[in-house]
């Protein structure tokens, strides 16, 4: 870990989010609520990866896209920088989103099909009007050329070019306006595994020549471990651990991180052969209804009674090692 | 063990309108009673096309199975008449898809649709064909099966939905079951929950399976041999055990190396793969891996290797040896 004592890029508060599920045709009533994310904190430090590890619907990238504030949250507070960006909007809201960048997962869906390379990765210079059109070509060719790239690619479209190429454009088109934080939303999901590898390994030597600090979403535990120093568990819109990449792999205490991890399979014959697994009953309970006190009491092989009546309050049980559970 | 299945030769182009794709370029393989065949390879290698050719379930146009044999229980699937295949398909050799929801019909009954294969191949009458769907379901640990055959597939979730596709697999009793990519849509968790029931449901009613797909982690801990494809070919071939120990093709070994392992805690770069798989618009004359090998020669660019043996029940297709960086004699 490299960053024990670095100092606090973002600050995350108790951060709410909750989506309203409206029903009628002229007159609209809010029925109900998606708890996608209730109630999450957590730092992220300068020049860190912070992993986001869960489910599909477990809220991770909704926790990313309201840190942005691309949603409004409904509660609690993202400081960047000791700034409150839920307390700010319009050009003040703007100016901060210069620092703060997003990678998305889907690199077919991202891009626009009717710009060409060029205008996609030279729009955030247009939009915040921070270079005329020569500058601006100079910084699309040197971006090509950073994310591995031809320059020449410049007037191509995007679907001349393959998954691979496609998320080193959007890494380009991230790192346009020098943020200093990027919100990767599984951004290596959507490729194969030996581009994975090619995109995975430019993140980390832009990390390395930038000092970029990666909020780092996926679902794939052994690419996450690879990546973070520090690791968040999330499960239906709550962090259930937190804590550095080896602690949390080597020492896991939360029942869920512990079934996660075992439910990974492991490229070798012979680990597998000798592997037990815990494997978790059931499905992932609906955001809608979510479980009274613990979220995961539903399918946990150890709760008890006092699970169902009070939510586990999200406690530092070692150093920097945080878990949300009752039984530890 | 008796041999099951023994595919030769099999070749499978597709009429797009950029030109003739190449999707399967000759393909050998069998399969043994109760035995396990992963199939390895990223999109686009023709992992799927080769066993939907076996089946005959390529769409013909634009597909079509221009050369090999199928052999099953020693007849050739692919000189079938029409009416032959249908008997085996969904009966004596079954198949279970990648996409849960996309592979059911959303307005039918899930009683309905698990039971058809029943009705159609054992003439069993509804009653009796809901009696050993109850029973199959419950199998594959659908709870209150019995209240659950008027439901739609809608009222599943994805790994419910994926047991029930795999319970209207087994129905019939099928001496092979072919999975392509049955847990790639799925979460981790439901992922083992799906692996741990195919390898529970193999042992209990001893049936071959050839299992597709990607990843690397599925396959060590299912299979008992395992093909990995590259370009329409199987490019390496052997036990699991032996595969992993010893890759012995550039690419099977750069696929290793390049994936992150959880039980590493030494931090190690990955090792990518430079370049991209190749677009088959020909059938490739040279090794299709050649323009990304880091081990390529002269021979590499002129000849594509044949499978030929490297250590005992371990093939590979390649001209050199990556352990050695030698040529093969």
């Amino acid at each position: 870990m490299k960053t024990e004592n670095a100092e606090i890029l973002l600050r995350v508060e108790n951060l709410v989010k909750y989506f309203p599920i409206k029903r009628g045709i002229i007159i609209q009533k809010t029925v109900g609520a998606v708890h996608a994310v209730d109630g999450v904190s957590f730092n992220i430090h300068k020049g860190e990866t912070l992993g986001l590890v869960g489910e599909s619907g477990c809220g991770k990238s909704t926790t990313g896209r309201t840190i942005l504030q691309l949603y409004r949250p409904t509660s609690g507070h993202v400081f960047y920088n000791d700034v409150d960006l839920t307390s700010i909007k319009g050009e003040d809201l703007r100016v901060m989103r210069r620092k703060m960048q997003m990678i998305f997962q889907d690199p077919y869906a991202s891009l626009n099909p009717r710009m060409t390379v060029g205008e996609i990765i030279g729009e955030p210079l247009v939009i915040h009007k921070l270079a005329d059109r020569k500058q601006t070509q100079e910084r699309v060719e040197h971006l090509l050329e950073l994310v591995g790239l031809n320059a020449k690619f410049y007037n191509r479209f995007p679907h001349e070019f393959s998954g691979g190429q496609r998320q080193r454009i959007g890494v380009a088109r991230a790192l346009a306006l020098n943020p200093d934080l990027i919100v990767c939303d599984e951004p290596i999901s959507a490729l194969d595994v030996s581009i994975q590898a090619q995109v995975v390994n430019l993140l980390e030597d832009l990390q390395k020549e930038f000092n970029l600090t990666y909020l780092f979403i996926a679902h794939d535990l052994s690419m996450v471990r690879h990546i973070s120093d520090r690791v968040a568990v999330m499960y239906l819109g709550v962090i259930m651990e937190l804590t550095g990449r080896t602690e949390l792999y080597n020492n896991p205490l939360h029942p869920y991180s512990q079934a996660l991890l075992s439910a990974v399979p492991i490229p070798d014959p012979v680990v597998e052969e000798k592997r037990r697994r815990t494997i978790l009953k059931g499905d992932v309970p609906s955001p809608v209804n979510p479980p009274s006190g613990c979220r995961f009491r539903t399918r946990c092989p150890i709760a008890v009674d006092i699970c169902a009546q009070s939510k586990p309050e999200f406690r530092e049980i070692n150093p920097g090692h945080f878990v949300a559970c009752h039984l530890v | 063990m008796a041999e099951l299945l023994n595919v030769r030769g099999l070749e499978t182009q597709f009429r797009t309108r950029e030109g003739l794709v190449h999707a399967v370029n000759g393909v050998d393989f069998s399969l043994k009673e109760g035995e396990t065949l992963g199939i390895v390879g990223e999109s686009g290698c023709g992992k799927s096309v080769t066993v939907m050719s076996m089946l005959r379930l390529i769409p013909s146009p634009p597909g079509k199975v221009v050369a090999g044999q199928a052999f099953y229980q020693g007849k050739d699937l692919l000189k079938m008449s029409d009416e032959e295949i249908r008997h085996i398909r969904g009966s004596q050799i079954s198949m279970i898809f990648q996409d849960p929801m996309t592979s059911f019909n959303p307005v039918l009954t899930i009683g309905r649709q698990v039971a058809e294969p029943l009705e159609i191949h054992q003439g069993m009458n509804r009653k009796q064909a809901y009696e050993r769907v109850t029973e199959m379901l419950e199998l594959v640990g659908i709870p209150k099966a019995k209240d659950r055959l008027g439901d739609y597939p809608h009222q599943f979730s994805g790994g419910m939905r994926q047991r029930v596709m795999i319970a209207m697999s087994l129905v019939c009793n099928p001496s092979i079951l072919i999975a392509d990519e049955p847990t790639t849509a799925l979460d981790v968790t439901i992922q083992a929950q799906i692996i741990e029931l195919a390898k529970e449901l193999r042992d209990k009613l001893g049936m071959a399976m050839i299992w597709i797909t990607h990843d690397l982690g599925v396959i060590a801990g299912l299979a008992d041999r395992m093909a990995v494809m590259y370009g329409g070919l199987i490019i390496e071939t052997a036990p699991v055990k032996s595969l992993y120990a010893t890759p012995s093709h550039p690419y099977t070994l750069g696929l290793i190396n390049s994936l992150p392992r959880l039980d590493m805690d030494q931090y190690h770069r990955l090792e990518s793969i430079d370049g991209l798989p190749p677009i088959l618009m020909e059938k490739p004359v040279s090794c299709p891996f050649a323009p990304r090998c880091t081990f390529v020669r002269e021979r590499c660019l002129q000849e594509n290797p044949p499978l030929l043996e490297s250590a005992p029940d371990h093939y590979t297709a390649c001209w050199v040896d990556p352990a050695t960086g030698r040529d093969r004699s």
